[in-house]
């Protein structure tokens, strides 16, 4: 085991959480990531695998599927593969032992940071944030969206209960406009 | 002071007194005033001075269409011009002063202006300021700011917060009267998601200013219920306060909420204003109508109003702007502010009602055919002068005169995309026209349906086709349903100094000198005359205007031209517009995996697009910054130096073809790239000339890493992904953006590889053998911490770039420092970076500047010829290929210690120095440490044949002239032994 | 504007980065006799229609499609979005 010491994306030791109001903005370091986007021609094969893989169906546009691995939809036969950072540290390399020469995979783990929002009002805040129409969005959606000119993906775990991916090297920018916009909405 | 003019009634809460100042005096009002109804009921009718002639201005409106009563409200860096007092929401502790007045508003010096109004006509700037043309900036333009102008700016930064954000609904419905609560109780009721925005802070609409019953009882209590009603609905959205700006492309609408200017100060963290970005499926516009006045000689003095708004005044804000007050009116509506006004208490000096046939009053006067001739007070009205039907003349005692020329609909949205509107003989006004913004339909007053009956009618119906519904309408209440009864009436014959754009100060005579000096068209009238052109649009003015303008032109209004209107429907403060994108906040900021352990060291940041770079890392003895850069260049060459390079763009290339299509994208070829290798690529644009470069990095036979420079990674994944959709669309190529998941380091130096040794699992061997230049691989350190390797120099020493997961990227780059120490390792940034890539004469984005080919920079016979690359057959154009094309060189001054400088030109050492003999140019230039000596990289004619040619290089513009030597680019190790060793 | 995604549905244009000419599909043969001439027209040459246009968006705050959308550059109406993918494998390209 390897003696290195990882940081937040936010640079601390332990995840930064934020309270105001009722919600609460949670910045959520424990999660593993992979990209898998289908070969050409092998579009059902990949399906097939990353449906083993998370216990459900393949998500379709605008969804997130299984558990605890997920797959989110990102692009026309391309998914994120999401897992319990503890468990499944090298996740890209579990993916491509499961997808074979069927798919490319990229490993996303630090390429986000995440920020999970819970709580009664957190419609409100995300609509200072983002264009999608998270009243909308029930448990199971997940949309690209760009907030403040960062490339987000916003997931909605249950009702009132959003994960929002963004770029890792921006989270500063992100929790700070996450933060403002729950002071101005709460 | 006491409030007057306060009168019964009214929806003001008398309970609670509110405490104010206007221009230092204090009064009090109460929550539901406005700032001008609350002047009113205080006696205060003189509140401005017009913009050109300084005379004395009061409220012309009860609204946003206000174009006369604008003050500096608050005080400090909060303080804001222009603001209408018509819509300042009352609140304790408010402050206002009037503007454009010196030294006070009773006594203003600048009033002689309005003795000099013969010079100050139409056109005065293009006639009286033409020469000498020196005299426009020094003096005339001078002059004119500081005579005629609005309020002024505090020239502090505004410290408040302004949010936008983005809503979505099936019906938006603009404006919340009669016609706008009905469609939303239509729509809500129907399960629809409503947003229904008003620009008051109470909804209603014209409601809240009538006394006619709904339903046998107030109108007002009607409001409550439906109010109530759509408050309790989860699908309606209530936004007060809320103006509507403008109607964009597929049913996107701007509109600006007013969240906090209705507090005395704002709790923290809360935005003053929000803007909204409304995405509607459908919108109805219930944006009312406004009634216009009637031109007539000195219309403008304080205390002649429009007859509504003192209706408004009087029922709504319970005041009056005086106790004895006339009216002037073409129109049956004006007859009804009489009423009002009279079971107020309020004595009626006279109806003047143009139209012979009059209804009359038992209650009070009414002069049948008479017209208003001229008025008399200096600071405020005190008698008007009216010609009566047989020619006689009488003066009528009043402190204020209702006006009313009819009223216009409000169609400003429908005008938003080019829309053009039609004109409505019965109503004498325009009416939306057919080409609405797709999607938007209209209701209610702004479509020219005048009654409240027909109102709340067309608001049900506008919100059930809107929206498809099936079924009938719900229950309308029972409402008034008068028919319009006016004759069009805009001007008083004979008079000249009659006011129409107030606000802009444009009369009646100079409409006619527009049409006798030929500025005819409407557009040419706007210009010329500035009518309409002032924050009001010209909402009471504009109609005025064009009907004078048709009368003297012999043609019909419809003939003589519409005026359209542009976004915002009323004004909107910059900062609403920019949001929390200010300061720092302007664009995200971007952290390299270092960051925090750089600040630490003390580093000296840069930005880098949206990142944030080390610079250099001073130490504390060090006083100046090429003190820190020459010494982390030294000890870099002489042991091993360490460089945050995170960075450049990084994208994974996947896929059976991936190899193929970066033989596309890349001139030079990539097919035969072994695994487990590097190579340099060049990228070019379609026209031949070089777009960025980076290395590509073969990790498997179907797998490569491609760099690219910082400044261009967006934009590289960008065309990637068109050469693979668009052009390519069935090679098996796969990409996505890693750079964010690696933390990369550059380890430069001859001890880099001791250190690395350190750090890398000891199964990986990285020997010159094992590892030799340009090789790369996936690897292990600090006991299995998956990494990746790539041997490659951007310094020209024996160099590493080692990555690992971003979140271990602090912790190995102090294990790096910490490994180090023994080799005196230091850390380097972006300054002694780009110094040693300049030594080493490698390109950057000073020569890949977006006109330099292959070719220019040396590497024209990288452009293969045997295969089909993006860029290549145009990079063999005649005009990139000319004889004497610009080589990439290397620059020394011929003098030990002269400086070269980038953008300076290369000269021949004899000979003139102009355009015509310009031989090329510095790009890039730096100190070089390891040559004791300034050095430069450039562009010369046949750069490749001149080494050792003494030239020239200057700057006449910071007048420079050096004596220069070309020389290789490659100052430091031209062999390349240090990369090899 | 709001530009129907094949995909994904209604998007805000602010989403979208705009390239221009569809044409840029139509990328000439590099062998032919006459590339060099082809290549010129390809890189420089475009109608500008008050009208009907059709033209490359890239969806960069989305799913990363290319899209070509068709736009009345006068009204601003979009009346067509493809997959530029689909419309370049349509008119014959490949690898």
């Amino acid at each position: 085991m390897h003696d290195l010491v990882a940081i937040t994306a936010l640079g601390g030791t332990e995840p930064k959480i934020d309270r105001v109001g009722s919600v609460t903005c949670t910045e959520t370091p424990g999660v593993a990531l992979a990209s898998v986007a289908a070969r050409q021609g092998r579009e059902d094969k990949t399906r097939n695998a990353v449906s083993q893989l998370i216990g459900a169906e393949t998500p379709a546009v605008g969804k997130f599927t299984g558990g605890p691995i997920i797959a989110f939809w990102t692009g026309p036969d391309q998914w994120m593969i999401e897992a319990p950072f503890e468990t499944h540290e090298d996740l890209a390399h579990l993916v491509k032992e499961n997808t074979g020469d069927t798919a490319s995979v990229s490993e996303q783990t630090d390429a986000w940071v995440r920020f999970d929002l819970d709580g009664e009002g957190v419609l409100a805040v995300l609509e200072l944030l983002s264009s999608l129409d998270c009243r909308k969005m029930a448990a199971g959606a997940a949309s690209r969206t760009s907030i403040h000119h960062l490339g987000c993906f916003v997931l909605c775990r249950a009702s009132g209960s959003f994960s929002v991916y963004g770029p890792r090297s921006s989270a500063g920018s992100l929790h700070h406009a996450i933060v403002a916009a729950m002071k101005s909405a709460l | 002071m006491t409030q007057d003019n306060r009168l019964s009634g009214g929806q003001i809460d008398r309970t609670k007194t509110l405490n104010f100042k206007f221009d230092n005096r204090s009064y009090s009002a109460h929550p539901g005033d406005t700032l001008a109804s609350a002047l009113l009921a205080n006696g205060v009718r003189l509140m401005g001075r017009s913009f050109k002639y300084h005379r004395p201005r009061g409220v012309l409106t009860a609204g946003s269409e206000e174009p006369n009563a604008l003050v500096e409200l608050r005080t400090g860096n909060r303080q804001e011009p222009n603001t209408r007092v018509t819509t300042v929401e009352m609140f304790e502790g408010l402050e206002a002063h009037s503007q454009n007045r010196w030294p006070s508003l009773k006594f203003d010096a600048l009033a002689i202006n309005d003795r000099f109004s013969t010079f100050l006509t139409a056109g005065f700037y293009y006639k009286t300021f033409m020469w000498p043309a020196a005299f426009w900036e020094k003096l005339y333009e001078p002059m004119i700011r500081r005579a005629a102008g609005l309020g002024s700016l505090s020239m502090q930064e505004d410290p408040d917060e302004y949010d936008k954000g983005f809503r979505h609904c099936d019906l938006l419905i603009i404006g919340a009267g009669p016609a706008g609560l009905m469609a939303a109780l239509t729509a809500g009721r129907a399960g629809s998601e409503v947003i229904l925005a008003d620009e008051d802070f109470a909804l209603g609409g014209r409601l809240n200013s009538e006394t006619f019953s709904l339903n046998d009882g107030d109108a007002t209590e009607w409001v409550k219920q439906s109010v109530a009603e759509l408050s309790a609905m989860p699908n309606v959205r209530l936004m007060p306060r809320t103006t509507v700006i403008g109607a964009f492309d597929h049913g996107i609408y701007g509109a600006v909420e007013r969240t906090g200017d209705h507090l005395a100060s704002l709790p923290s963290g809360k935005p003053r204003q929000i803007l909204w970005r409304i995405y509607a499926k459908r919108a109805l516009l219930c944006a009312g109508a406004t009634e216009r006045p009637i031109a007539f000689e000195n219309n403008d003095r304080p205390g002649i109003m429009l007859a509504s708004a003192l209706r408004t005044y009087a029922n709504r804000f319970a005041t009056t702007a005086a106790q004895r007050v006339a009216i002037f009116t073409n129109n049956d509506d004006g007859h009804r502010t009489a009423a009002d006004l009279h079971a107020k208490g309020i004595r009626i000096a006279a109806v003047v009602d143009v139209r012979d046939d009059a209804p009359t009053s038992h209650d009070y006067e009414v002069l049948r055919g008479a017209q208003v001739r001229d008025t008399k007070g200096r600071l405020g009205l005190t008698f008007v002068e009216v010609e009566l039907a047989d020619g006689s003349s009488r003066t009528l005692d009043c402190g204020a005169l209702g006006v009313s020329g009819g009223w216009n609909p409000n169609v400003h949205l429908t005008c938003h995309q080019r829309g053009r509107p039609a004109w409505n003989d019965d109503l004498a006004a325009f009416v939306p026209g057919a080409d609405l913004p797709p999607g938007l339909s209209v209701a209610g007053a702004a479509n020219g349906v005048m009654s409240t009956h027909g109102a709340l009618q067309s608001g049900a119906e506008g919100a059930a086709q809107a929206l498809g519904l099936k079924g009938p309408l719900p229950d309308l209440p029972k409402a008034e349903d008068t028919p319009i009864s006016q004759t069009p009436f805009w001007y008083v014959q004979g008079c000249s100094r009659a006011w129409l754009d107030q606000q802009n100060d444009v009369t009646v005579k100079d409409v006619k000198l527009s049409h006798q000096e030929g500025f005819r068209s409407v557009e040419h009238l706007k210009r010329y005359t500035t009518l309409g052109m002032a924050t009001d649009q010209g909402k009471t003015s504009n109609m005025g205007g064009l009907a004078i303008m048709a009368e003297l032109a012999g043609k019909s209004i419809p003939e003589t031209g519409t005026t359209i209107f542009r976004p915002p429907y009323t004004p909107v403060p910059i900062a609403t517009f920019a949001g929390r994108m200010k300061g720092k906040e302007f664009h995200p900021t971007r952290l390299t995996p270092s960051h925090y352990w750089a600040k630490e060291r003390g580093a000296v940041f840069v930005e880098v697009g949206n990142w944030l770079r080390a610079q250099w890392f001073p130490l504390p003895s060090e006083t100046h910054w090429r003190e820190s850069v020459d010494r982390e260049v030294r000890q870099t060459r002489a042991s091993v130096g360490v460089c945050d390079c995170t960075t450049l763009g990084k994208i994974d290339v996947q896929g059976a073809d991936a190899a193929d299509f970066l033989n596309r994208v890349y001139c030079n070829g990539f097919a035969k790239l072994a695994v487990g290798k590097t190579r340099y690529g060049l990228m070019l644009r379609e026209d031949g000339i070089a777009m960025d470069d980076g290395t590509a990095a073969r990790l498997a036979e179907d797998h490569f890493v491609v760099t690219t420079t910082t400044a261009n990674a967006v934009k590289v994944y960008q065309h990637m992904e068109f050469v693979r959709q668009c052009l390519f669309p069935d090679m098996d190529v796969q990409l996505i953006s890693t750079t964010e998941a690696w933390a990369q380091y550059a380890v430069a130096g001859p001890n880099s590889r001791k250190l690395l040794q350190k750090i890398v699992d000891p199964e990986f061997d990285i020997s010159n053998e094992g590892f030799p230049f340009m090789a790369c691989g996936n690897i292990t350190v600090c006991g299995g911490l998956r990494a990746r390797l790539f041997r490659i120099s951007f310094s020209g020493e024996l160099a590493f770039e080692i990555a690992v997961p971003s979140r271990y990227g602090d912790a190995l780059m102090r294990r790096l420092m910490q490994e180090g120490e023994e080799f005196d390792v230091v850390p380097y940034g972006t300054e002694a970076l780009g110094v040693m890539r300049i030594e080493k004469g490698h390109a950057a984005g000073n020569e890949l500047n977006g006109t330099t080919t292959a070719l220019n920079l040396g590497m024209g016979r990288m452009v293969s010829k045997n295969k089909d690359s993006i860029g290549s057959i145009l990079s063999e154009r005649e005009g990139l290929n000319e004889p004497g094309a610009l080589m990439m060189v290397g620059i020394k001054p011929v003098n030990a210690g002269d400086k070269v400088t980038a953008g300076g030109h290369l000269m021949d050492a004899t000979g003139p120095v102009d355009a015509a003999h310009d031989q090329g140019y510095v790009t890039s230039a730096a100190f070089s440490p390891s040559l004791d000596s300034h050095i430069g990289l450039g562009f010369l004619k046949n750069g490749g044949t001149r080494q050792g040619e003494k030239m020239r290089l200057v700057s006449p513009v910071t007048d420079l002239t050096v004596e220069v030597e070309i020389v290789s680019a490659h100052f430091v190790d031209p062999e390349g032994e240090r990369l090899r060793a | 504007m709001i530009i129907h995604h094949p995909l994904l549905g209604p998007r805000d244009s602010s989403e979208f980065v705009y390239l221009g000419d569809a044409s840029l599909i139509n990328r000439p043969d590099w062998q032919a006799e006459d590339a060099t001439e082809a290549f010129y027209d390809y890189a420089y040459l475009r109608d500008n229609p008050a009208g009907e246009h059709r033209e490359l968006w890239f969806h960069e705050g989305g799913d990363r499609s290319w899209l070509v959308v068709t736009r009345n550059t006068a009204t601003h109406e979009i009346s067509k979005v493809e997959l530029a993918r689909d419309v370049a494998r349509a008119q014959g390209r490949s690898k």
